[in-house]
């Protein structure tokens, strides 16, 4: 059963504030990468404090960096039942992990960030991770 | 380590890897460890005897994750020898 939509709310404007578009319908992920050209990011947000906590922050801090994907955008997990089953549709080969954070290049997937990866790590930690996959996968397109 | 829920454990919440006494290894979230067992959610089973060692099967689940098999599991303390974080093997 969803969260109470008010508890939720503040773990989206987390990633929403900073420029991070929210997916809310399978409409919207299409939408989001209907143009496979290029870098995206997505966040699958979730409730969860062992992970998600330091995921939200961890990816703030990761898109002040220079190089980094031309769009991201978000699903809630748990929250955003349909927009989520669509975007875990794109990474099918990876298990449903919530948080996770994904990586596109062209449409495919070069970087995967797990659950189990973010839990007890700190958003330094985190961030240190993605600026690495953004300056290998991100790079030429930033600077396009 | 874990979240929230002192009563639970320090690993709630946490994904770990549960090595047995014999050829099964779980790996899911530890929503509750005690003196007398373990409570798995989102559980996936392996069976080494089926052709994949341990070893290789949570150094894969490492990289990727887990495609759960059960909702739940539960074990006993004398069950299984170890419980560590499967974050910890990430290489």
């Amino acid at each position: 059963m969803p969260y109470d939509p008010l508890l939720v709310q503040p773990m989206r404007e987390e990633l929403t504030q900073i420029g991070v578009q929210e997916l809310l319908t399978a409409q919207d992920v299409d939408s989001f990468l209907g143009d496979k050209a290029g870098t995206a990011m997505i966040v699958v947000n979730s409730v969860c404090g062992c992970a998600a906590g330091q995921a939200r922050p961890g990816v703030a801090l990761a898109l002040q960096h220079d190089h980094k994907p031309e769009k991201v955008g978000t699903v809630f997990a748990g929250q955003d039942l349909e927009a989520t089953s669509k975007a875990r549709s794109l990474f099918a080969d990876y298990p449903p992990s919530s948080p996770s954070i994904v990586l596109f290049k062209d449409g495919k997937v070069v970087h995967f960030v797990p659950r189990h990866q973010i839990e007890n790590r700190d958003a330094g930690s985190l961030a240190a991770e993605l600026t690495a996959a953004f300056d290998k996968h991100c790079a030429s397109a930033t600077s396009r | 380590m874990g979240t929230f829920h002192d009563d639970k454990g320090e690993l709630h919440g946490i994904t770990v890897v549960v090595d047995t006494t014999g050829s099964r290894v779980f790996i899911g979230r530890c929503d509750t460890m005690t003196d007398a067992g373990i409570v798995l959610l989102d559980a996936d089973e392996h069976d080494s005897t089926t052709g994949t060692s341990k070893e290789d099967y949570v150094k894969k689940a490492a990289r990727v994750g887990i495609w759960k098999k059960h909702d739940r599991v539960a074990l006993t303390r004398d069950e299984f020898t170890t419980v560590k974080p499967l974050g910890e093997f990430t290489a």
